[in-house]
């Protein structure tokens, strides 16, 4: 297919009528009758009236259907039909038979309510159906047909009515009496087209006969194919199978009448056909045992075929599957832009970008030729106008370099700057896709900028990733407008920008521009190395501070202030001050650079727009990296050292801690501990001793806090945001403090202890889980053990999340999927109901506003 | 002031309130006309555009950060606090609509002396649940009289600022075919049969079903804790009652609620329940951490109650009112909508999202909304 010219959309579906087949629409839809059972013959060639008869579609190469003439997957297939000997009930429909049935004079056909009062119900079911839509007068209706199940004397014809039952599965019982399928369906029959509106149901599009199977349809071929085994044996579909059986049981059926069989024999085989039609419609009823395969294994019929999430409905029309794409395990590059994605040359020679020969291209066009699909960069098809593929190979290169001409495609590899789209399951909100230019790389990697794992949520411990690439015009010019990284700066949850720099990028700026001071010539080495080409910013001076550097990457006429959180509020460095794109005081850090926090790089974009900012961030990141890379910076283990007297007041302070803690159980044996109210005296007691052990837990961590060596490099992690927080610091150097479970302390275990290590009925502190060590002077046994519980706690937590929350979002995403903005500003559904007057009360899109708001006081102080 | 007239049509009243608030003390004319065309150009840049799909932004912004939320169905936010359902569980309980919540919770608002820490304990205690089992002291049967003696706890009766005779008084009333007799200048009941002949084991039966005969307090309020919040005390009650709470004389009526949704819609109506949505859904990601825009959760809260009566959203609520069969069919139970759709001969128009996926179709969102009109010639 040639790729423009088919695509124009000639017909429109504008609208699906749903109703039900009666069985004169089947036979007319029908183009054949099946007769046989049998499928193939001698020569392995589709049986005349068999259910592989090739007027039902063709499923092999080479043969031509009889009812179109078209061919393997051309031939969208054709459904045939089935006489079935005696009619049998459809198991989608018993229950509204059963209402039928009881509704309705067993005599006369007509609903059981009086003449004059029919219309009364119409009226009322009119009104709920317009006022409150179908599902309630769904369910008005089966109020209605509740209140009839009790009369017995038709008002019209006043025949007395008799108690009619079902016993499941499809078997209907008149005063403990059967009654046949056939008599049913006369019964149906007597039913006048008027009182169908009662029962909720339209006579346009239903008969209630109709419910009852005379004639049955038979799929085409095309939706059950058969498989050709390795071995040249045939495995047909399940459906097939199950239609044989019911084309076998129904010959029988036949033949027995014909031949005039005692009635018993009739009636069994009649069951046996209403068991297989069954089945055939859904093997999961419950009362019946389920068709099986000679393996045993259920088969696949036509309600599992449609239902759950591998069903028809949810797996093949909802969901889509695409070619031109590939996937890999992801790496980090700082050094692409972060609009970019490096893509391994395979990957790059296998996927391919269509484009149209004109007569101002075809020189550039046919290098691409000419170079052939093994050498870069190169093409791998041509599209000729009337849509054939042809292959670029050695052999027919020459050849096709000749035959092209302006309206030809070419395949070509993909190159630097192509669009493609980047993806990481699981995708949970819109950056989770997003339009990245080609970078064509060696390796086997697909590579991105790290400052993108964010909104991504990626990490390289093995994280593979997705790469489409769009092939039509429209495709890549929405990818480019609407979803390249630039466009999705700002998250539409909150309204701050999503990209930001994090971990080295963010402490390499931090000690930049804390502490260090480089010569003139470092200060170019490493600007250069950011890809900073103009340094006339750069003050002519010998010794540069890391401020005048870092200002460097600012545009020039920018201020802003903001604060450094990282910095004590009495230090100037706490107020960030750039004045003239200089920054004249404060530290970066991750109040300033980081994603979802980044106030300097919200305001750099919402000044200098999208494409400065990514510029921006991507030499921000970089000069973070390299300042890391020229000082060195490890996470030591020295780092968790503490002097003697700060351990020594750790050791006090947990001392401290176990005495008032045995102070507490004193007061609670002696029952004078003061009980909270509302609580018991239990309760007051774990609550007392939790929070006297997480003070003491806090006042480890402010000691170490205080104490340890603050020129560290964990410590400049720490204190920069960029990774780890004091907690982690202090567990590791100081005290790991009390494991919680539940809200409590640790109390499973044997019957009065947690451990056997344990006395019975200790309360104190370490045997419920109160881990006192850090975990570089180690934990004792029974400390780890209570470590162990929460750490699987923590697990159990993570592993059950998933799937709900997994859950809920299916369900808000279903609900809430077609509401839109029209275009007079007001929020409406799919059926045009009004769900808000202006979106959000004053129409403002979260990701094109700060916070979800407009920064008026910024307009006021700039508006002088 | 005249100024702000004019822009009255084009901004939003809350941005208009803002600016004026945030108005330097002497500003000339010219330039708060120059300040509020610059926030109208803003303004106008900033509205979402026609055919933006709000709906899917927003489950995707709820949605998204679900996956970080704890599970830890009892958060701890302190000593002195009650435990509450938070986290996910919460979430799902307040977007399911469920009838029934894991912990319900009235937080009462008092009025002006009481909350100030005036008679709190007393007041909270006398909101409680009380059955007659926590009167009791001993119960006693004589199996040859056929009678049974209750003694009672005088202290925890004139705690609960009772007598004896009253709560006889309240068994008689509530138990018609036994007879109640308070002995002289002691706490006792003896209960006799009315009539004579009475199996034995009916006195048992009586036994106890006594103990949970009402007494006082409030039906529903299962504890009562007060607490202090800022500089305001109030009183947390585990279990609601609102409609009862409501009439008694010293609680603040304007912000005494409860987390219960369905009580909110019986008592306040639909549009008390909207902001209701809001404000629980909010308190869950608060106590979680998580930033999101109150646009997203309004949108929510207001597909939720948009028909007028309150939604889940699920299967039963609002994927039930979709106009679109394939839309219904391709959440769950895609069989059931298909049938009873062929039943009434229902015609799906296409005009929702998931229907043209399904066909291959571009959907009528974003993009795929604006259509060219043109003359063929």
């Amino acid at each position: 297919m040639s790729l423009e010219e088919n695509q124009i959309v000639s017909k429109k579906i504008k609208s699906i009528v749903f109703g039900i087949m009666g069985p004169k629409f089947i036979k007319n839809m029908a183009s054949a009758k099946v007769v046989t059972p049998e499928l193939y013959d001698k020569e392995g060639y589709p049986v005349d009236g068999g259910l592989m008869d090739v007027r039902l579609g063709v499923i092999d190469p080479g043969l031509k259907c009889k009812t179109c003439g078209s061919k393997l997957k051309e031939c969208p297939g054709h459904f045939g039909y089935i006489e079935l000997a005696r009619p049998v009930i459809h198991i989608k429909f018993v229950k509204l038979i059963l209402d039928f049935l009881r509704c309705t004079c067993r005599d006369c056909g007509r609903i059981l309510i009086p003449q004059n009062k029919i219309t009364n119900y119409v009226d009322q079911l009119k009104e709920v159906g317009e006022e409150q839509g179908l599902e309630e007068q769904r369910h008005k209706v089966k109020e209605i047909m509740a209140s009839l199940k009790t009369i017995n004397q038709c008002p019209h014809c006043k025949a007395k009515q008799q108690l009619i039952k079902v016993e499941k599965p499809t078997t209907y019982l008149e005063d403990e009496k059967r009654i046949s399928p056939v008599e049913i369906r006369t019964r149906l029959e007597r039913i006048q087209d008027d009182d169908l509106e009662l029962f909720g149901i339209d006579s346009k599009h239903v008969r209630p006969e109709w419910l009852i199977l005379t004639v049955m349809p038979i799929p085409p071929v095309t939706m059950r194919p058969s498989i050709t085994l390795e071995s040249g044996e045939r495995s047909e579909d399940d459906l097939t199978h199950k239609l044989g059986d019911i084309v076998r049981i129904n010959q029988r059926l036949f033949e027995n009448i014909n031949a005039g069989a005692p009635e018993i024999i009739i009636e069994d085989l009649w069951d046996l056909l209403q068991y297989h039609v069954t089945t055939f419609f859904d093997n999961e009823v419950s009362q019946l045992p389920p068709a099986r395969h000679r393996s045993g294994q259920p088969l696949k019929t036509i309600t599992s075929r449609i239902k759950s999430k591998e069903g028809r409905i949810r797996h093949n029309l909802a969901g889509k599957r695409t070619n031109f794409s590939a996937r890999t395990v992801i790496s980090p590059d700082p050094k692409l832009n972060i609009n970019e994605v490096g893509v391994p040359m395979i990957i790059a020679m296998k996927l391919t970008v269509p484009e149209r020969i004109t007569d101002w291209n075809i020189a550039y066009l046919k290098k691409f030729i000419e170079n052939g699909a093994k050498k870069y960069p190169g093409a791998n098809y041509i599209i000729r106008p009337d849509g054939k593929r042809k292959k670029i190979t050695d052999e027919t290169r020459e050849q096709l370099l000749e035959e092209i001409q302006p309206g030809f495609i070419v395949e070509r590899h993909l190159i630097d700057g192509d669009i493609s789209l980047f993806n990481r399951q699981p995708s949970l909100h819109r950056m989770s896709m997003m339009c990245h230019r080609v970078r064509v790389l060696p390796g086997l990697t697909l590579r991105l900028n790290p400052a993108v794992c964010t909104p991504y949520n990626a990490d390289f411990d093995g994280d593979e990733m997705n790469l489409h690439i769009p092939q039509t015009e429209e495709a890549r010019a929405e990818a480019e407008c609407l979803m390249e990284v630039q466009t999705q700066l700002i998250s539409p949850r909150f309204g701050l920008s999503i990209i930001g720099c994090n971990q080295d990028a963010i402490s390499g700026n931090y000690l930049l521009t804390k502490e260090m001071e480089l010569s003139k010539q470092e200060a170019v080495d490493l600007l250069s190395a950011v890809g900073v080409t103009d340094f006339t910013k750069l003050p002519n001076k010998k010794v540069l501070s890391g401020k005048e550097i870092f200002s460097v990457l600012l545009p020039d006429n920018f201020n802003f202030r903001g604060i450094s959180k990282s910095v004590p509020e009495d230090h100037p460095d706490n107020k960030v001050v750039i004045e003239n794109g200089k920054l004249i005081s404060g530290i970066m850090d991750k109040s300033n650079l980081g994603s979802g926090s980044g106030l300097l790089l919200r305001n750099i974009h919402k000044k200098y727009g999208r494409d400065e900012m990514v510029e921006i961030i991507g030499r921000i990141y970089r000069l973070g990296i390299e300042v890391l890379l020229k000082k060195g910076f490890t996470a030591k283990m020295s780092d968790t050292d503490l002097t003697k007297e700060a351990e020594e007041q750790i050791q006090e302070v947990i001392v401290e801690a176990h005495k008032s803690v045995s102070k507490i159980i004193q007061q609670y044996k002696d029952g004078n501990l003061e009980v909270i109210p509302g609580r018991t005296m239990t309760e007051t007691l774990e609550l007392r001793i939790l929070e006297r052990l997480n003070k003491a837990r806090n006042d480890t961590g402010e000691i170490v806090a205080e104490r340890s060596n603050q020129k560290t490099d964990t410590m400049a992690m720490v204190r920069s945001g960029a990774r780890g927080n004091l907690i982690n610091l202090a567990q590791m150097s100081a005290c790991v403090g009390q494991q919680a479970l539940r809200g409590s302390r640790i109390n499973k275990g044997y019957t009065g202890r947690t451990l056997s290590c344990f006395k019975k009925n200790d309360l104190g502190p370490e045997a419920h889980g109160f881990i006192e060590n850090g975990f570089k002077k180690g934990l004792k046994p029974y400390e780890m053990f209570f470590m162990a519980m929460t750490g699987r706690d923590s697990m159990m937590d993570t592993a059950l999340r998933t799937p709900k929350s997994g859950y809920l979002y299916r369900r808000l995403a279903n609900a809430l999927q077609d509401l839109k903005v029209e275009y007079d500003f007001t929020v409406r559904d799919a059926a045009g109901k009004i769900i808000q007057f202006l979106y959000g009360e004053d129409g403002i899109d979260v990701s094109k506003s700060e916070a979800g708001k407009i920064n008026i006081k910024n307009i006021i102080r700039e508006i002088k | 002031m005249k100024l702000f007239k004019e822009f009255e049509d084009k901004l939003p009243e809350n941005i208009l309130e803002e600016v004026k608030a945030n108005l330097p003390d002497k500003c000339s004319e010219s330039r708060t006309r120059k300040i509020l065309e610059a926030v109208y150009k803003e303004y106008k840049s900033s509205v979402a555009d026609p055919g933006e799909n709000v709906g899917l932004v927003g489950a995707e912004s709820i949605g998204e950060p679900g996956t970080q939320m704890t599970l830890n169905t009892f958060h701890f936010a302190g000593v002195s606090e009650m435990n509450v359902t938070t986290g996910l569980p919460r979430l799902i309980e307040i977007l399911d609509a469920r009838k029934t919540i894991k912990t319900e919770i009235t937080e009462i608002f008092l009025k002006k002396p009481y909350n100030e820490g005036k008679d709190i304990k007393e007041i909270a205690e006398s909101l409680k649940e009380t059955l007659f089992r926590s009167f009791l002291k001993e119960i006693s049967i004589n199996i040859a009289s056929l009678q049974m003696t209750i003694e009672l706890d005088e202290q925890k009766i004139k705690n609960a600022k009772l007598t004896p005779i009253k709560i006889t008084k309240i068994l008689e009333k509530s138990v018609k075919s036994f007879k109640f007799q308070l002995e002289k200048d002691k706490p006792i009941i003896n209960v006799k049969s009315s009539s004579k002949d009475i199996a034995l084991n009916e006195i048992y039966k009586l036994k106890e079903s006594i103990k949970d005969i009402f007494v006082t307090g409030i039906k529903g309020i299962k504890q009562v804790l007060p607490v202090k919040r800022g500089s305001e005390f109030m009183i947390v009650t585990a279990g609601t009652n609102l409609k009862e709470i409501l009439k008694l004389d010293f609680i603040d009526t304007c912000r005494t609620t409860s987390n219960n949704l369905y009580e909110i819609e019986k008592l306040f109506g639909i549009e008390a329940v909207r902001q209701a949505i809001m404000n629980e859904v909010m308190k869950v990601l608060d106590a979680q951490g998580i930033d999101i825009d109150m646009r997203h959760i309004m949108l929510v809260s207001d597909t939720m109650c948009m028909s007028g009566r309150l939604l889940g959203i699920n299967r039963y609520g609002i994927v039930k009112e979709k106009p679109s069969v394939l839309a219904r069919a391709s959440f769950e139970t895609p069989i059931k909508h298909i049938i009873n759709a062929s039943l009434r001969g229902e015609v799906d128009s296409l005009n929702s999202v998931i229907e043209n996926v399904m066909l291959n179709q571009p959907i009528p969102v974003g993009t795929g909304l604006p259509g060219l009109v043109t003359k063929v010639k």
